[in-house]
């Protein structure tokens, strides 16, 4: 699962953060506390993560607890890709 | 003639509502008639000192918040040095243009009536929000009607938008908009609000006048406006007001019934739609006081008591707050210039 993690981090740097140390994001550290991502980037990474691992991303899903961290989407997308 | 209403002193209220942590109702009381004195009087400095300018424009939707700033122009300055200018298109409610009249009558203020649906028709407004509102719906036409809707903050959950759409017998559907159609969407319906600014700056530029930006506190705080849009303007007399003062003002300015009764809408999309469906978390009235709350660090045990809502529901309404000031930030940014340049003085 290092993989979802590191797909998932090297998006993130790329298309939000743009500058510095791809390391600097932590596994733990939350989006919106980093201020990283706003409504906007979240809709943006959904989009990413549906076409990137072949889930869908319901309504319901859309809470910080499965997708405001690298360690929170590794495990939504374990939950989804096992349901 | 002016109707005078009540409206109580309430700083020692506001005082001991934030020294006891107690909400009430009335810590958005103000002193209507001296707060009209007070803005009326900075208008003028503002207008004459600091712009260097011989009036006011102010574009008049038919809603309270540009009623107040247009009567608040004519206390300042009188109704001679006051223009106003209306500018519907075909997705404007009726009433919009009928208030707008009416509250420039009543003021007795100069105005004009500019319909830009021929503008936003060459510019390719409708057929852009068209073409990303039939990537989501294909048999949307143009005989449709159709607004967005938030979703998702008020439940904890991440914010999104939902497309909502009526077709002519009546039946609505709605689906949660993809991110490139949603922007598509947004950017062609912005095209309204910039249009609406261009031509009160051909006003201004003409006159010499001042153009007026009419937010009210919740607007300007939570980033509710188009960037170089609404959002435009040289002077903004009322973003300091709560939606609920700007109410209170109307009242005791004596304004229309119908315009100190008007629900808060945006009046850019063709089905009916209030602001609190299409941004805020919630009403107005209680936005209010939630913003107020979150302001003096009332804790949101004490919100949710007052607002009759749970514990998660305040603490999601406080972050959505924090997070709409954090994403609009932009919004009220000047151009970012990579090194200062001392000597322009603003």
């Amino acid at each position: 699962m290092q993989d979802i993690k590191t797909q998932v981090r090297t998006y993130i740097f790329d298309n939000f953060i743009m500058a510095g140390d791809p390391g600097d994001l932590q596994d733990g550290d939350s989006f919106m506390e980093r201020h990283i991502l706003d409504s906007t980037g979240f809709i943006e990474l959904i989009t990413f993560l549906e076409e990137a691992f072949g889930i869908k991303v319901e309504d319901d899903d859309m809470v910080p607890e499965n997708l405001d961290s690298l360690d929170r989407i590794e495990g939504f997308l374990r939950k989804k890709k096992a349901a | 003639m002016e109707q005078r209403y009540r409206c109580s002193p309430n700083l020692i209220r506001q005082e001991q509502a934030v020294n006891s942590r107690k909400l009430n109702a009335q810590v958005l009381d103000i002193d209507c008639a001296a707060e009209i004195e007070r803005i009326a009087k900075r208008l003028v400095e503002i207008v004459a000192r600091t712009l260097h300018r011989r009036g006011m424009i102010i574009a008049l939707s038919g809603g309270v918040d540009s009623s107040v700033c247009a009567a608040l122009a004519v206390r300042a300055l009188g109704p001679g040095k006051v223009f106003g200018l209306m500018l519907p298109e075909k997705d404007s409610s009726s009433t919009s243009l009928t208030r707008g009249k009416l509250i420039a009558e009543q003021l007795g203020i100069r105005y004009a009536v500019e319909n830009i649906g021929s503008t936003l028709e060459a510019i390719g407004c409708y057929r852009w929000r068209d073409e990303a509102m039939r990537t989501v719906f294909p048999e949307y036409g143009s005989d449709w009607k159709s607004k967005i809707a938030i979703a998702g903050g008020a439940q904890g959950r991440i914010n999104y938008f939902k497309l909502v759409v009526q077709s002519p017998s009546g039946e609505i559907r709605e689906a949660r908009l993809p991110l490139k159609e949603y922007l598509q969407i947004v950017a062609a319906t912005n095209y309204k609000q910039r249009i609406r600014k261009t031509i009160e700056y051909f006003h201004a530029d003409r006159l010499n006048y001042a153009v007026i930006g009419t937010p009210n506190r919740l607007e300007y705080d939570q980033g509710f406006f188009v960037k170089n849009g609404d959002g435009s303007a040289d002077l903004k007399p009322i973003a300091h007001l709560y939606k609920t003062q700007v109410y209170a003002l109307a009242r005791h300015l004596g304004l229309p019934a119908e315009i100190c009764s008007a629900a808060p809408t945006t009046d850019t999309y063709s089905m009916q739609q209030g602001q609190d469906e299409f941004y805020f978390v919630l009403p107005y009235d209680k936005m209010d006081i939630a913003l107020w709350a979150h302001n003096h660090k009332i804790p949101a045990t004490e919100l949710a008591a007052h607002l009759d809502i749970s514990q998660d529901q305040a603490d999601f309404i406080y972050k959505d707050i924090d997070a709409k000031r954090h994403t609009t930030r932009y919004l009220h940014a000047k151009p970012v210039l990579v090194d200062p340049v001392n000597e322009v003085l603003v």
